[in-house]
């Protein structure tokens, strides 16, 4: 992890990255916002001010043992959904310590009056924090120097409310992110929108696919060099998967590449080089479908999208193969449940990864590959770290796509392991789904052994803190359906706690992803359906569904503190320094999503198959929580 | 009060309306008393918004007989419908579900249809049979539905044939800004685009004539799939609030009383029917 910004002139942060505040004054010497010692008076503190916003290049280059920060990013401001490019979820910040962070106080809270799931994270920039809401996805932005909550305007984007019926899974939105003083994010009806950061007008608006074919947007952008990088979502309804990348300052549609078919239009090239055999070949997004099925293959790109500026390539995941039934889609049906890593800038292909050939599980493969240089038996290893929803979590070369680890992390029984030399799953043919045929206790559930909450990584201990599940499920049955008018017939899925039962649907756990092994685990009672951050003062906190947010020790797991809300969490830590000098955390309650979509669509505990077999997974959840959305800020007293 | 029939039947039934769709009205009050129908807008022959749909006048004709006029909430049909509407109350009763479905309380059933090929009358496959050999070879169109855990009967009883790379999917939840999503399966027989549809009777009955080219529409010899297991006929029924017993009653009685009005419908819009089998509401014995 050294030599990230000095590396990449295309990533450096600018002076004039429109985050500078008309009256700070930039101190070259200042600390660059890690303020280690204890700040006395406005002098210092107006220095360390302006160092945070500043952020010259060369330090902030040396400064970022957690990954590299876009432009506009400094250690106390947080600008992209992940904090960093490589998707770290770390900060330097260490002012809250395992120490001190017992005596950690609510500042603020803000209340959105939404019941939807509250996925994602603010942004803070500028001293301005900003927030996306779940649908109707409003951007609101409030104003830190001031007493909390203080909004300084919301924006309200146009919005088709067609949209609101397509999303699978709760009308969710996982965040935003600044560049060019710009603050960019996804609207459900398929359009990215640009608002500028200070004033909340919205500076250019691009429709990317047409919500009337079923194709929504929940995913947080990332912005790299000059181009906004967007995935759709909407597999479940049988539409073909892409993504694309845009002009930052126009909105523009510079590429998109899909998901299945013809090598022309997967962005696959001359310079693609999958490290397997079975996914080598010309158009294999073709050939491993019969007929045209591909046409109708979902493999969307609703996860997070990370980056590194070293090789230069962006790394993301395709969601299932459409359409679901497994029968009717003979061969690998690639790319589904790939790990593509491409060029940011044109959108070709450079290698790809496909974790489930044939999934007949719903395994997504978008979870968030983390960006990260690792001790591996005595060398470093330039890796991505990937906790996938098969099982398994995987260490990947990242500078060809070679599979280095593959572990599991959850109870899981659909394969055995995966095999090092093929890449390839050794399955349990015994677990194979067919539709109206029953096939009993597949572990992990559909809803993964981890979903898209993501993961920490800390530089120091070399290990990621990630969220986890541990459900197991039935597949098969026949169901009559209804959609359109047309009466079908549905395979049901019914999930249910795994192995230790109800009181261990969830682990908070640390991994190794050199070894492959755990470290330390914290059970839960509920999937842990939030995400993670890790922090320089070897603080870890997430948070849990029934409305738990916790503080834990990076080294042992140890509860260090927790507060409770009246509404379970989805959503994923931030820390930022505000004007005051104090170190803050933020973080979303409000639950929801697939997993919580039980509360706020009060969905009845009779029908356990309903929201794709989730409600059955958290019956009881309704008991141990409320919906209803809100942000919260936290800071140590006095200080 | 209901004005066209007389005797104490009609009068109690009309009692019970009345207690209903008072209850309904709550506050503030509504005035005139409405039918309240959650329906989709663009989805023919069932509904669409200018009520051009055999399931809007079905609720026509109930809400003369309860001497009220018709509200909609509309929505397109998809996952989330009754959830979306007749579960907020903002509306009371969706005009067709299978019987038994069981996110609502379920009526009677008042039509049984059931899947069907349709092919060019003149020089199309005569395939009446799942197990036609010529269903390997000629091209297949069906609805397909996304990867929800689920798919239409003839998508997996296909599949489990091994005819796959023959059939081309349809999606039923289609581009919704053109009329009638589902209707562009049959638009493809008559299109050439494929020889045979396999597709769900009330679509190919009332779209079929309106083609171009004579189309045959023919029921599928099967009414449960024995390599499958699927089934290919459906009994639909209306379906209202599963704490809604006594609105189900009262619409149990209309069908019955309006069964030669229902019928002779049906068969206006091309719907193919069978004999109903089971003619128990799931509300009975519910109060």
């Amino acid at each position: 992890m050294h030599c990230r910004v000095s590396c990449s002139s295309e990533v450096r942060p600018r002076q004039d990255s429109g985050v500078v505040p008309a009256n700070s004054h930039a101190s070259p010497n200042a600390a660059v916002g890690r303020s280690r010692g204890i700040l006395h008076g406005q002098a210092i503190l107006a220095a360390a001010l302006a160092a945070a916003m500043l952020s010259p290049p060369m330090i902030s280059a040396q400064s970022q043992k957690g990954g590299t920060l876009p432009p506009g990013g400094t250690d106390s401001n947080w600008v992209t959904p992940a904090r960093t490019y490589e998707g770290t979820r770390y900060s330097p910040l260490n002012k809250i310590t395992t120490d001190n962070v017992s005596s950690l106080q609510e500042a603020w809270s803000y209340t959105t009056g939404i019941k939807d799931g509250h996925e994602g994270q603010p942004l803070v920039v500028d001293n301005t924090m900003y927030m996306v809401t779940p649908v109707p996805n409003k951007l609101i932005a409030f104003d830190l120097t001031k007493p909390g909550p203080a909004i300084k305007w919301e924006f309200s984007p146009p919005i088709d409310v067609a949209s609101y019926g397509k999303a699978c899974c709760d009308t969710v939105n996982r965040g935003a992110v600044f560049s060019n003083g710009l603050i960019i994010y996804n609207v459900l009806d398929n359009h990215t929108v640009a608002v500028d950061a200070k004033t909340g007008k919205m500076v250019w608006r691009t429709k990317l696919d047409n919500v009337e074919t079923g194709s929504t947007i929940t995913m947080a952008p990332l912005v790299v060099g000059n181009r906004v990088i967007v995935g759709n979502s909407g597999g479940e309804l049988g539409v073909r998967g892409w993504i694309a990348g845009l002009d930052v300052k126009t909105g523009k549609v510079a590429w998109r590449a899909y998901h299945t078919g013809p090598d022309k239009d997967v962005l696959i090239g001359a310079n693609f080089k999958p490290y397997y055999k079975s996914m080598q070949g010309k158009d294999m997004g073709v050939k491993t479908w019969e007929g045209e099925q591909w046409k109708l293959g979902g493999s969307t790109a609703w996860g997070w999208v990370t980056y590194d500026p070293e090789t230069k390539l962006i790394f993301y995941g395709t969601s299932n193969p459409g359409v679901w039934n497994p029968d009717m889609r003979p061969g690998d049906n690639l790319w589904s449940t790939t790990i593509f890593a491409r060029d940011p800038v044109t959108g070709q292909a450079k290698w790809a990864y496909q974790m489930g050939p044939h999934d007949m599980y719903d395994y997504d493969g978008v979870n968030e590959n983390i960006v990260a240089d690792i001790p591996m038996n005595g060398q470093t290893r330039k890796v991505i770290i990937h906790a996938d929803r098969n099982g398994f979590i995987y260490t990947i070369d990242r500078t060809n796509g070679q599979v280095l680890v593959a572990e599991k992390f959850k109870p899981t029984n659909w394969a055995t392991k995966i095999d090092l030399e093929t890449g390839r799953p050794v399955e349990d043919s015994s677990k194979a789904t067919h539709q109206g045929k029953l096939t009993k206790d597949i572990c992990p559930s559909a809803s993964g052994a981890k979903d898209q909450q993501p993961a920490a990584y800390d530089p120091e201990t070399h290990l990621i803190y990630t969220p986890s599940t541990n459900l197991c499920m039935d597949y098969g049955g026949i169901e009559t359906k209804y959609i359109a008018g047309a009466a079908y017939v549905g395979a049901a899925v019914r999930m249910y706690a795994g192995p230790g039962g109800n009181d261990a649907r969830g682990e908070f756990l640390a991994w190794d992803p050199a070894t492959g092994k755990k470290v330390w685990g914290i059970t839960e009672k509920y999937p842990v359906w939030a995400g993670a951050l890790a922090t320089a003062g070897g603080v870890v906190f997430y948070g849990t569904m029934d409305g738990n947010f916790k503080a834990v020790s990076a080294k042992d797991g140890k509860e260090l503190w927790k507060t409770h809300f009246e509404s379970g969490v989805i959503g994923n830590p931030i820390t930022y320094i505000g004007p005051d000098g104090k170190q803050y955390i933020a973080v979303y309650s409000g639950v929801g999503g697939w997993m919580g979509a039980i509360v706020p669509g009060d969905l009845s505990t009779d029908d356990p198959w309903a929201a794709l077999g989730a409600v059955g997974a958290v019956p009881d959840l309704k008991q141990d929580t409320k919906p209803g959305g809100a942000l919260h800020v936290f800071v140590l007293p006095g200080s | 009060m209901p004005k066209s029939h007389a005797g104490v039947r009609a009068l109690v039934l009309g009692a019970v309306a009345v207690l209903l769709l008072a209850a309904t009205a709550a506050s503030p009050p509504r005035a005139p008393r409405e039918f309240r129908v959650c329906a989709d807008p663009n989805n023919l022959p069932f509904s669409n918004k200018a009520g051009e749909g055999f399931e809007n006048e079905l609720a026509r004709l109930f809400a003369r007989d309860l001497d009220a006029t018709v509200s909609y909430d509309w929505l397109a049909m998809q996952r989330g419908f009754s959830r979306k509407t007749l579960k907020t109350g903002s509306c009371d009763v969706i005009m067709g579900v299978p019987a038994h479905y069981d996110p609502v309380l379920t009526t009677k059933p008042y039509y049984r249809t059931t899947y069907v090929f349709v092919y060019r009358a003149n020089g199309g496959p005569r395939i009446t049979s799942l197990d036609d050999s010529a269903l390997k070879h000629v091209r297949i169109g069906i609805h397909v539905i996304g990867d929800d855990y689920e798919n239409t009967p003839p998508a997996q009883a296909l599949a489990m044939r091994g005819i796959i790379s023959n059939v081309k999917g349809y999606r039923i939840v289609d581009d919704y800004s053109k009329p009638n999503p589902p209707s562009h399966l049959i638009d493809a027989v008559a299109h050439g685009d494929v020889d045979v549809a396999i597709v769900y009777g009330p679509f190919a009955g009332y779209f079929a004539p309106k083609e171009p080219v004579k189309l045959a529409v023919v029921p599928l010899s099967q009414e449960v799939d024995s390599i499958s297991g699927m089934p290919f006929t459906y009994e639909i029924a209306m379906g209202v609030r599963k704490d809604d017993p006594r609105r189900a009653a009262m619409l149990d009685s209309l069908i019955d009383r309006e069964r030669p009005a229902i019928d002779s419908l049906l068969e206006r819009y091309g719907i193919p029917t069978l004999p109903i089998r089971v003619a128990r509401s799931a509300a009975a014995g519910k109060e």
